[in-house]
């Protein structure tokens, strides 16, 4: 098994467009991923994920557009002569197949003889810890344990690129969390490029070098978790990726200066807007914090508001907190920190800085499965 | 709401075994009992009788086997009712195998119409569709005159064992797809999908993950097929010659034309044995105890 990081497949996707009928599932999908990278494709439900992997993995053509694995295009190339592991939710062991003979598999295609065959299957089956279950079939075994024998099976012929489609959705929250902390060693031994497939943003998170947004069967933004957190391009994104205030206003520009007005009060803004835009505030919980009316906050922007919930977390509190013009906010505060009661009355306080200031999108609206 | 349907039917006490013995002591047995009874009355019962005339008639002993053994025509025939129900079991197969598949794979509306298609059949009269057979496949029939419309010479199909074949395997060819469907709805299709993504071409995927899961199936559908053929009576007699008679024809002429009881019983009572033997053989073949795709 390899061990350098230099052994993954670098991806090319460039302007993938794939169509049933009238209905646009990619819609000029474009992704470059870097070799050995761990690239995550984060959205919401039928946002085109698996119809991405599925083109890279060569089980759905393209309709338009180019793909390049390891700097050859393989459009037109069958599934099987791409050399590409796959992991799928459903595990998709061979049920009439032993464990062993499950990973021996992809070997036996390869017209990889016994000692050299047998030794490499222990080793992929000693990687994901299931080494004493080489005897059992895939009915014998756990879900967790199934998916990591799925996962031997996917790595065993060595294959440049490994693809994963939610292979911990059917887990549940401890056996997922723990085979994340695993894939993520996985990863980091074997120095392959992994493409996986993820609605569950923490999980994105935890795992990820870069993450891909999907929506509507187009990429929204492409970067680190951080920069998706920090920075996030649209109200999309930033609504998807961690706890998010928005506020909705109207900008007032004279000058330089645009000011805005939300929730009954002017909020002096980060940049320059045209006069009359109608922009979208989106606040990072951590960013805010809470006052008594009138008792603090001076010298940053501040909004009235009334605590609708509080919520105990254990490391601190959540509030939600009922503005003037009815919209909520979230605010997470520290065990040490005043605390409140619902129905009391508060000021909001933020940094204008730490406003980000996005283009309305009535795409933004999702259902989270 | 769906867990909590789980969660409640949890907490509903355990039928134990203990339980289902008594409950079946108490109430089932009545109501398996009147198909039992057919069973005894209809089956059990002549079974019994024609076994016992075997070795009673005209007197005790075993005269009537060592007859049967002992005539080389018998023999004959018996090699041939083999023979024919395992060509039969063949072309059932090679034709039904591909028709089930279709039927898993389109949509509900087509899969109703091929389910159709197999079970019309059995509403028509078994006589009916045999005598059809015979238009078909006559000298001056339908299938040779399109043989000879295309400039080919006529083939000999009605009295000949290809006939025979062909009209039974047409009978018993629901009797094929039936049981290899049923196995075949089960497969995971997403399987084949993994099989690809490991290196394997559709050919070796379907040689070595789907075809392997089927076997319950095939073996299923051949056994039930292959022996409804070894005792099929109406098609090889009225679509077969003197060279392709089958057993069932020979034993209809002892007992029915000669009044033979006791030659036409071992007649029977062999081709029964011969009949256990092969079952006994194929049941280590079907027993499979991880075969099915864990469809979720
Ligand atoms: N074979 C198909 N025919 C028609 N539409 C399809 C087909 N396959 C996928 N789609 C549609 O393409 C869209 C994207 O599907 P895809 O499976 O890629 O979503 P996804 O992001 O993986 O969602 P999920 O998180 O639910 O798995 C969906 O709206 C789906 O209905
Ligand atoms: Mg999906």
């Amino acid at each position: 098994m390899a061990s350098s990081s230099t052994r993954g497949a670098a991806i090319d996707l460039k302007s993938v467009s794939k169509h049933y009928g009238s209905f646009i599932a990619l819609d000029k999908v474009s992704l470059r991923i870097e070799p050995g990278e761990f690239m995550t494709l984060l959205g919401p439900s039928g946002s085109g994920k698996t119809t991405t992997l599925n083109v890279i993995a060569g089980f759905t053509e393209v309709s338009s557009g180019s793909l390049d694995v390891g700097g050859k295009s393989v459009i037109g190339v069958p599934a099987h002569k791409r050399n590409i592991g796959v992991v799928f939710q459903h595990y998709a062991l061979f049920p009439h197949m032993t464990v062993s003979r499950n990973v021996a598999y992809p070997l036996t295609l390869r017209g990889i003889a016994n000692p050299d065959r047998e030794s490499r299957v222990r080793k992929a089956l000693d990687m994901v810890k299931m080494a004493d279950f080489g005897h059992r079939f895939p009915s014998e075994l756990s879900g967790g344990q199934q998916q990591r024998v799925a996962l031997a099976r996917a790595i065993v012929f060595d294959p440049p690129l490994l693809l994963m489609d939610e292979p911990l959705g059917a887990l549940d929250k401890k056996l997922r969390e723990w085979l994340q902390l695993e894939i993520k060693r996985i990863h980091r031994e074997l120095g392959t490029t992994f493409v996986y497939v993820t609605h569950d943003q923490e999980e994105a998170l935890v795992l990820s070098d870069r993450i891909a947004v999907f929506n509507q069967g187009r990429i929204e933004q492409i970067g680190t978790g951080r920069q998706l957190y920090d920075e996030p391009e649209t109200l999309f994104v930033g609504k998807f990726v961690g706890d998010s205030t928005i506020l909705r206003g109207a900008a007032s520009t004279s000058g330089n200066e645009t000011a805005i007005d939300v929730a009954g009060r002017k909020v002096a803004a980060a940049k320059r807007l045209s006069d009359g835009a109608k922009p979208v505030m989106l606040l990072r919980p951590e960013k805010l914090s809470l006052a008594r009316r009138g008792k603090g906050g001076q010298d940053r922007n501040t909004l009235p508001g009334r605590i609708g919930e509080a919520i105990y977390l254990g490391s601190g509190s959540k509030y939600e907190v009922v503005l003037a013009d009815s919209s909520k906010a979230i605010v997470r505060s520290t065990l040490d920190a005043e605390t409140f009661a619902i129905g009391d009355e508060v000021d909001l306080i933020f940094a204008g800085s730490d406003v980000k200031l996005l283009a309305d999108d009535e795409n933004a609206d999702f259902t989270l499965t | 709401m769906a867990t909590r349907a789980i969660d409640s039917r949890d907490t509903v006490p355990a039928v134990t075994a203990d339980d289902r013995r008594r409950w079946f002591r108490g109430q089932a047995f009545w109501l398996v009992a009147p198909a039992l009874l057919l069973l005894v009355i209809c089956l059990g019962l002549p079974l019994a009788i024609v076994t016992l005339r075997s070795f009673s008639e005209p007197r005790w002993g075993w005269q009537n086997y060592a007859w049967f053994f002992g005539t080389p025509v018998n023999l004959t025939v018996l090699q041939r009712t083999f023979a024919i129900s395992a060509w039969v079991t063949l072309v059932c197969l090679v034709a039904g195998y591909p028709y089930a598949y279709v039927m898993t794979a389109v949509g509900p509306k087509l899969r109703l119409i091929l389910i159709l298609c197999v079970l019309v059949p059995f509403w028509v009269s078994g006589v009916v569709r045999t005598l059809a057979w015979v238009i078909l496949l006559q000298d001056s029939g339908v299938i040779n005159s399109v043989i000879r419309a295309v400039g080919l010479s006529p083939v000999k199909l009605i009295r000949t064992q290809t006939g025979v074949v062909i009209g039974m395997a047409q009978v018993l060819l629901p009797f094929m797809i039936l049981p290899l469907y049923s196995v075949m709805k089960t497969i995971d299709l997403r399987l084949m999908q993994a099989a690809r993504s490991l290196g394997a071409s559709p050919a070796r995927a379907f040689a070595q993950v789907y075809l392997p899961l089927s076997l319950p199936g095939v073996y299923a559908g051949a056994i039930i097929v292959f022996i409804l053929a070894l005792g099929f009576y109406i098609t090889p007699a009225l679509l077969g010659g003197p060279r392709s008679t089958m057993l069932s024809t020979l034993i209809q002429n002892q007992v029915l034309s000669l009044l033979n009881w006791g030659r036409g019983g071992a007649m029977g009572v062999v081709l029964l044995i011969a009949t256990f033997v092969l079952l006994a053989l194929a049941a280590p073949l079907s027993r499979q105890p991880h075969k099915t795709g864990s469809r979720r």
